[in-house]
């Protein structure tokens, strides 16, 4: 094991405890869970203002106008055109006043048309029409079964993409009573929809618990380092103070929690 | 009160602390699990694979730190790859919380890389990777849909600096690199509707060549575009993570968390059995 030294200790170990505080919501809400949330949140900002500062307005504002001064609110710069998103983003600041806060609808407006007009054509090409052409395609009858049924290029996978799209679609449609042969594909449609959210519900399971099997792995890591480490003694220590504060806490909640049951039982 | 009744009146903390015990025994527990890969995942390793020396990978790191468990495994396992075969590596993060722990993968990827290591029976010597040469960082910036069509016309228009602050014309790697058109393929591991983008103002505005690594979450909605052909292929959470690390032969974190994911699954599958067991007898009892 890697020595490690008592500053980037003690950040793993405040790592450790956080990701204590944050589980013990599972139990119920309280003091641990709400610093480790509030403290999320108020790092999160800070540093976001931070990033947006260096990684945004100083490389491609600031440093674009250096050259000018700011007495003459840089139009003497070399590139005095960056002034123009400049006043365009300090016109949003408006928002913060009632009077003056309909100045800050020009820039929105101005936004809002672009992006507009770049998003249109494009989502409605690649989401729209090229989604429709892949599930127009012709049905592989010589490759129908493919290499085996996770392949996504055999005939069956097609056939079962271009029924599944017909008959969710069918259920879409509210003009028509669903009677008959319409109620027999629509209730195909909500079976192939109840699969895909099946699909989904999976993965975020999946998902979800990868979350928490990182955190083990963390805390694993982190105990190993804190019995292994050349500074062992007082890595220890430490680990039995995070680990020793919760583990009294769980055990006095879990014995409360058990003798309340039974006092409703008995009761 | 009989079993059923007892089961629907069950407290969900005892579901939280069985599970709890059955990851944490898992992870104490050392043995493996097998992988199977998938043709999704497979597709991403090949284009990586069938690239040359010098050229130029594009890796997005386009996620926070809420989704590192799950795509952090695969930013290592790609750009060690990548790395390993003297590719050159072009990393950018279009997410706000994203820049530090990117530029802290590739430290720790800086010392990995050091190391002699063998992968799939070739051996590959340790080496330094330079900033500039081997890779550029080019870090965040806001926006992200007009950042990826800014980067389409020049990479200086939303970049005119790296995430150090050296002018991207002042790097050797980033020599006649203006666009997409000189990057291979974009490998984007994104948390959110930055992977929307990539597919909608990336490959569909600039027709980059663009597989997507995703949360589990996002997992099953991006297949239409995998059979569609916009990307070339997808990774799922952390079984697409640990499925790359299995094809890569460098195992880690990934590969180590299936045995825990595949137990608790288990344990998840028993207790919606159980409970719908339950639900079913205990509605039957009551004559519903």
């Amino acid at each position: 094991m890697e020595a490690m030294s008592w500053g980037t200790f003690l950040w793993t170990t405040f790592g450790a405890f956080l990701t204590l505080c944050i589980f013990s919501f599972l139990y119920k809400d309280n003091a641990f869970y709400k610093f480790a949330e509030h403290l999320v949140v108020g790092v999160s900002a800070g540093y976001f203002v931070i990033i947006l500062w260096h990684n945004g307005l100083q490389p491609n504002l600031f440093d674009r106008l250096n050259d000018g001064s700011w007495y003459l609110l840089w139009l003497n710069s070399s590139k005095p055109w960056y002034m123009i998103p400049a006043i365009l983003g300090f016109m949003m600041w408006t928002r913060f006043s009632r009077k003056w806060s309909w100045i800050s609808r020009w820039p929105i407006a101005l936004y809002m048309g672009i992006a507009t007009g770049v998003a249109v054509p494009l989502e409605m090409k690649n989401r729209v029409n090229v989604q429709l052409y892949s599930a127009m395609r012709d049905i592989e009858w010589g490759n129908f079964f493919g290499t085996g049924l996770l392949d996504g290029g055999s005939g069956l996978s097609q056939l079962i993409i271009f029924v599944g799209t017909i008959s969710a679609l069918f259920y879409f449609f509210f003009s028509k009573e669903h009677t008959g042969v319409f109620k027999g594909v629509a209730r195909f449609g909500i079976w192939i929809l109840m699969i895909g959210f099946g699909a989904s519900f999976g993965y975020t399971v999946m998902g979800r618990i990868s979350l928490f099997v990182q955190r083990i792995q963390y805390i694993g890591d982190w105990t190993k380092v804190a019995w292994d480490s050349n500074s062992s003694g007082g890595f220890t220590l430490f680990w039995f103070i995070t680990f020793g504060i919760f583990a009294v806490l769980a055990v006095y909640e879990i014995v409360k929690f058990v003798s309340k049951r039974g006092t409703e039982a008995s009761g | 009160m009989n079993i059923f009744d007892r089961m629907m009146s069950f407290d969900r903390r005892w579901v939280f602390l069985f599970l709890a015990l059955v990851c944490v025994i898992t992870y104490v527990a050392k043995f493996s699990v097998p992988i199977v890969t998938t043709y999704e995942v497979e597709s991403i390793y090949n284009r990586v694979e069938s690239l040359n020396e010098g050229d130029i990978l594009f890796l997005g790191i386009d996620y926070d730190p809420n989704a590192l468990a799950e795509l952090h495994p695969m930013a290592y396992a790609i750009a060690e790859h990548a790395f390993r075969k003297k590719l050159k590596v072009l990393f950018v993060t279009l997410s706000q919380n994203g820049p530090g722990m990117a530029d802290q993968a590739i430290r720790d990827l800086t010392d990995s890389l050091r190391q002699d290591r063998t992968y799939n029976g070739v051996f590959y010597p340790g080496r330094e990777i330079v900033n500039g040469e081997d890779y550029v960082f080019l870090g965040y910036k806001p926006y992200p849909g007009l950042v990826i069509l800014g980067m389409g016309q020049n990479f200086r228009i939303p970049f005119p600096t790296d995430y150090y602050g050296t002018p991207l014309d002042s790097i050797p790697m980033m020599k006649g690199v203006l666009n997409y058109d000189q990057v291979k393929c974009v490998i984007d591991l994104a948390a959110g509707n930055v992977a929307d983008m990539w597919i909608v103002y990336g490959a569909g505005r600039y027709n980059v060549p663009l597989a997507l690594g995703m949360t589990g979450v996002m997992g099953a909605d991006y297949y239409p575009f995998l059979n569609s052909g916009q990307v070339f292929g997808l990774m799922g959470g952390l079984l697409g993570a640990a499925q790359y690390e299995q094809l890569a032969d460098n195992p880690g974190p990934a590969k180590d968390g299936m045995r825990i994911q595949l137990y608790a699954h288990i344990t998840i599958i028993l207790f919606i059995l159980m409970g719908n067991i339950g639900f079913l007898v205990t509605r039957r009892k009551n004559g519903v």
